[in-house]
């Protein structure tokens, strides 16, 4: 009861126009920012962050979780529209979001990915009511060998054996595995990998730059070649019926969105693990789970609904571990972290105790940015499919130069442009050898991660290699990766024998 | 949109914080003309970025720039990026660099061709301090319980850290050096990461800077052994300090702001004037009090001299890590 | 098709030999002192596979059991393409020294003008509003600076404006 009173408490604070106001700004201004390549929720918050101390905390808190919202929607957009992933939290939203764009679907896709997005952040921050203390000992149980079982389990769920070429996909994963090594080796704190003794490098290839390069500069190189002059991507209406349509297709994916919010959110509860991961897993699990695997990759809406409510409500989950640990599980929880630290807040367990007016100001600020997130999104879809109705000339040369000032933004180095030239090249090529992309980009998004927690088990136990399946949790992680891994396989397998014997 | 909005209001808190500082901040004959670029020498979200991230804004809302301050991190290869950047851009007037102790340390381990020495400085704003942590649920209350526990481990205890070669290593390295015991290090992301790896029992003790841990220390969840520290602090005042047992083993972490070589005195005038503005600020006061941080603020020859030599302290315990090269 | 299968798989395989190269300088083996690999392992044994899974495309190709038949370029499109490449590259070449605010126009106009054909009205007016966006968005709202080159001066009074 004492809960519901503190949630009531922090509504009407919410709901006070001034407070409408900056949420509805906010979200706007998020959705800009996170549909820009390159750019994202960090970048708002960072922005926003230092003028939190002008205003009154619960604006404050209020405008960072609507620019918070509003950049994890808009990175939706620039994936379906542009094919780019804005975050790599979205990447799995461009796996059949592009793919629908260039059908003429542009508009369903974004109304998929918006619904989604908004029942994945509605039950996430439900769970986050009910189940937020006693789940903080979960985080805890966390630690190096369950990380690495868990990124294994992210990278099966998507990789499994069978469709594409088997040795490209592995040299594509190893590839990106060895991309994600460089910089500097964590265990030993030695740089390495420092091609041409270029300082550049030190930071490592970051992920947002090889997903430019690839999916934005080799991208267009690869459409310029299928078609000079005429249109790659089918111009799209948008009408109110099909607004409607949309909704009702929506409809039918209620098993696809309740799985995906309640797997996101657990995922992302996790320390370290985030909104990435829960997003391949959401992506790779719907499609081992549904009847038509092989149209996934293909413009399934499915493959834009799965990820983008599980990345929705990994985001309310991993404020989760921030809140009641004091860990950020992404960059832009970090900023968060650091604005609590400067108003006065200690993140920790006693947070929930001792300041139950922010934390539950901070929750229900969640709940209305969130409804005002998916308002905005829904009323600017007709503006942002109408962009894509721009001679296609137009669009390569604004989207080439958005690559280039988005791969500069972040880390404001020259160095990273010239690699997304380069990738952008090399991905060409590659493409058009029939080298899948997406393993590539995954194995750097979770590779860092994946070796992090693998030396950081070994070291602990004594090079104890046994130490993975010892454990109960990160053994039940290994055994169901095992299993996806080979699923795929025995499927195949099993059809196989199927076909041989209808030919007999 | 929502910017300018809430920059008006700023502008309204803003303007009138600085019709007070303003007679202070007038009698300079250099201002940037520029917004200037502050590198951090760690990534997005460590202790280092926080603490830059919170001058940029108590700069910001005490309207002590005319220019915004706008941080950028550079924390590839544990700063070797930020000191490479730093040493390219001679002569720049509109770039500062927000320090801590791999600013020693990194250029030491590896040649990158930096020698720190050339490095203007600005000022250090303070000196953070490091504590000794074990779980509450543990039953070691005291330094010797620690040490006699570890000894029984017989290489087993787990001391997690930061990265190797960085300040939680240096520290551990001490405590070995002075106990005759050894540990297995693990090396974690980042100071909060180990901080609920020891909560959640995945390592037996850390070194934790009292900032990290603190939130779990309220709640009953860490326990202080010692304070690597000279006198104790305020923050714990029971835990007692290594000197205090009888172990003369003293670490700091600085925060400091460096500018690039041949930076023009004037413009080291401006910034260094700015931080001692800052450094009296009412916030910089009341976070350092809260958080167990040493404002001990020093700048020009003193802080160059001061930098020096806890190189060559460095270059000495690196050593004795048996990786100094 | 066949020739450029086995040409890119050659450069695969070597791209994984640089890499090797690097990752020796680091141990690679099982490291005694800490437990577990050395911080060179990863990539090492990681390029490994990839060079041995190049190789097996190679060897695939060269048996003739590839799948691909066709040319890999068509002459056409591929001078388009290296076009765009060649005009990429000078731009972000020019960047440090010209500044982004003279290199993205110049490489619209290239684009809009001469690669796609457009009239003058549509090249003017995109190449003129591109920049002005630009900085309204990163450098006054986002402030994040673009690179100006040698027409850093002619933003001073910029500065004093708009921060």
């Amino acid at each position: 009861m004492e809960l519901l009173g503190h949630l009531a408490d922090g509504f009407a604070t919410s709901l006070s126009p001034l407070n409408l106001m900056i949420v509805i700004l906010g979200v706007t201004a998020g959705l800009f920012i996170g549909a820009m390549p390159g750019l994202g929720s960090v970048n708002g918050v960072a922005i926003v962050l230092p003028l939190t101390f002008i205003v009154p905390p619960s604006s404050a808190i209020i405008l960072l979780a609507a620019i918070y919202y509003g950049a994890m929607y808009g990175g939706a957009i620039s994936s379906i529209l542009l094919g780019i992933p804005g975050a790599s939290t979205s990447v799995a939203t461009t796996f059949d979001g592009r793919p629908m764009a260039q059908q003429g679907k542009a508009g369903l896709a974004l109304i998929a990915a918006a619904v989604a997005s908004f029942v994945g952040g509605t039950v996430s921050v439900v769970l986050f009511t009910l189940f937020a203390a006693p789940l903080a000992d979960v985080a805890l149980a966390f630690g190096p060998p369950e990380e690495f079982a868990l990124v294994l389990l992210a990278f099966t769920t998507f990789v499994g054996l069978g469709g594409d070429d088997v040795l490209k996909t592995i040299i594509m994963i190893c590839l990106g595995l060895i991309l994600s090594t460089v910089g500097l080796d964590l265990i030993s704190g030695q740089p390495r990998l420092i091609f041409f003794d270029q300082p550049g490098f030190y930071s490592g290839v970051s992920f947002l730059v090889l997903a430019i390069g690839i999916y934005g500069v080799g991208e267009i190189l690869y459409t310029i070649e299928t078609s000079k002059s005429a249109p790659s991507v089918t111009p799209a209406k948008l009408t109110f019926k099909e607004l409607k349509l949309g909704i009702q297709q929506m409809n039918k994916l209620w098993r696809t969105m309740s799985f995906g919010s309640i797997m996101g959110f657990f995922v992302g509860m996790l320390p370290a693990a985030g909104a990435t991961p829960a997003a391949l897993m959401a992506y790779g699990l719907s499609k081992l789970m549904s009847k038509k695997p092989e149209t996934f990759g293909k413009g399934n809406i499915e493959g834009v609904a799965a990820p983008e409510t599980a990345n929705n409500a990994a985001s309310t989950g991993s404020l989760l571990p921030m809140l009641t640990l004091g860990i950020p599980g992404s960059p832009t929880t970090a900023l968060l972290l650091g604005g609590m630290v400067m108003w006065g807040l200690v993140p920790g367990p006693m947070l929930f105790i001792e300041q139950p007016d922010f934390v539950w100001g901070l929750i229900s600020s969640l709940y209305t940015a969130n409804l005002a997130a998916v308002l905005v999104n829904l009323a600017l879809i007709p503006v942002f499919v109408w962009a894509l109705r721009m001679p296609f000339t137009v669009l390569c040369s604004m989207v080439l130069i958005l690559c280039i000032v988005g791969g500069y933004a972040p880390s404001q180095k020259m160095h990273d442009v010239w690699l997304i030239v380069g990738f952008g090249a090399a991905g060409y090529l590659l493409r058009k050898a029939d080298y899948p992309m997406a393993p590539l980009v995954l194995a750097v998004v979770l590779g860092p991660l994946m070796e992090k927690s693998f030396r950081q088990t070994l070291i602990s136990e004594q090079g104890n290699v046994l130490a993975f399946i010892e454990r109960p949790l990160s053994a039940s992680f290994i055994a169901l990766s095992v299993v996806f891994f080979l699923l795929p396989l025995l499927k195949h397998v099993r059809r196989l024998f199927r076909g041989k014997r209808a030919e007999v | 949109m929502t910017y300018s909005f809430i920059r008006g209001l700023g502008f309204a808190v803003a303007a009138s914080a600085a019709f007070f500082t303003a007679t202070t901040s007038s009698a300079q004959d250099w201002a940037p003309d520029r917004p200037v670029e502050m590198v951090i020498m760690a990534g997005q979200g460590g202790g280092a970025d926080r603490l830059a991230r919170l001058f940029q804004s108590i700069i910001q809302k005490e309207n002590l720039s005319t220019m915004p301050i706008l941080p950028v991190n550079k924390g590839g290869g544990s700063g070797a990026e930020a000191l490479r950047y730093l040493a390219d851009n001679e002569g720049e007037n509109h770039l500062i660099m927000a320090t801590l102790n791999s600013y020693y340390t990194t250029p030491l381990r590896n040649d990158i061709g930096v020698d720190i020495e050339e490095f203007t400085p600005i000022a250090r704003m303070a000196l953070d301090t490091f504590v000794l942590w074990v779980n509450a649920d543990s039953d070691i209350e005291t330094l010797d319980d620690y040490v006699e526990a570890v000894r029984a481990a017989g290489g087993s205890w787990k001391m997690g850290g930061t990265g190797t070669g960085q300040e939680d290593s240096l520290v551990t390295a001490m405590l070995e050096n002075e106990f005759g015991i050894s540990v297995t290090y693990v090396p974690f992301s980042g100071g909060g990461d180990v901080a609920r790896n020891l909560v959640g029992g995945h390592i037996d003790s850390s070194v934790n800077n009292p900032s990290e841990a603190l939130g779990f220390y309220q709640a009953g969840n860490l326990r202080p052994i010692a304070a690597f520290t000279p006198e104790r602090i305020g923050a714990f005042p029971d835990t007692p300090t290594m000197g205090e047992l009888g172990h003369d083993l003293v670490y700091w972490m600085q925060r400091s702001f460096v500018a690039p070589k041949d930076m023009a005195p004037e413009a080291v005038a401006y910034y260094t004037n700015m931080f001692e503005q800052l450094s009296q600020s009412e916030e910089w006061q009341t976070y350092t009090q809260e958080k167990a941080l040493m404002a001990e603020f020093l700048t020009g020859d003193e802080l160059q001299a001061y930098f020096l030599e806890e190189r060559e302290k460095h270059a000495e315990l690196l050593n004795t890590m048996g990786e100094g090269s | 098709m066949l020739t450029a299968d086995r040409m890119i798989a050659a450069a695969l395989m070597l791209l994984s030999l640089y890499f090797m190269w690097h990752a020796i300088e680091l141990p690679i083996g099982w490291n005694g002192m800490t437990g577990g690999p050395g911080g060179g392992a990863f990539p090492f044994w990681l390029s490994a596979i990839m060079f041995l899974a190049a190789g097996g495309i190679l060897i695939r190709s060269l048996r003739g059991n590839s799948a691909y038949s066709g040319d890999f370029f068509d002459p056409e499109t591929l001078r388009s393409v290296i076009g765009v490449i060649i005009a990429l590259t000078a731009t972000v070449a020019l960047i440090p020294w010209g500044g982004a605010y003279i290199a993205l126009p110049l490489f619209l106009i290239w684009y809009l003008k001469i690669f796609g054909k457009h009239g003058w009205v549509l090249t003017l007016s995109l190449t003129l509003s591109t920049p002005i966006f630009l900085f309204f968005f990163f450098e006054v709202t986002l402030k994040i600076l673009l690179p100006k080159g040698l027409t850093e001066p002619l933003f001073v009074p910029l500065y004093a404006m708009f921060f």
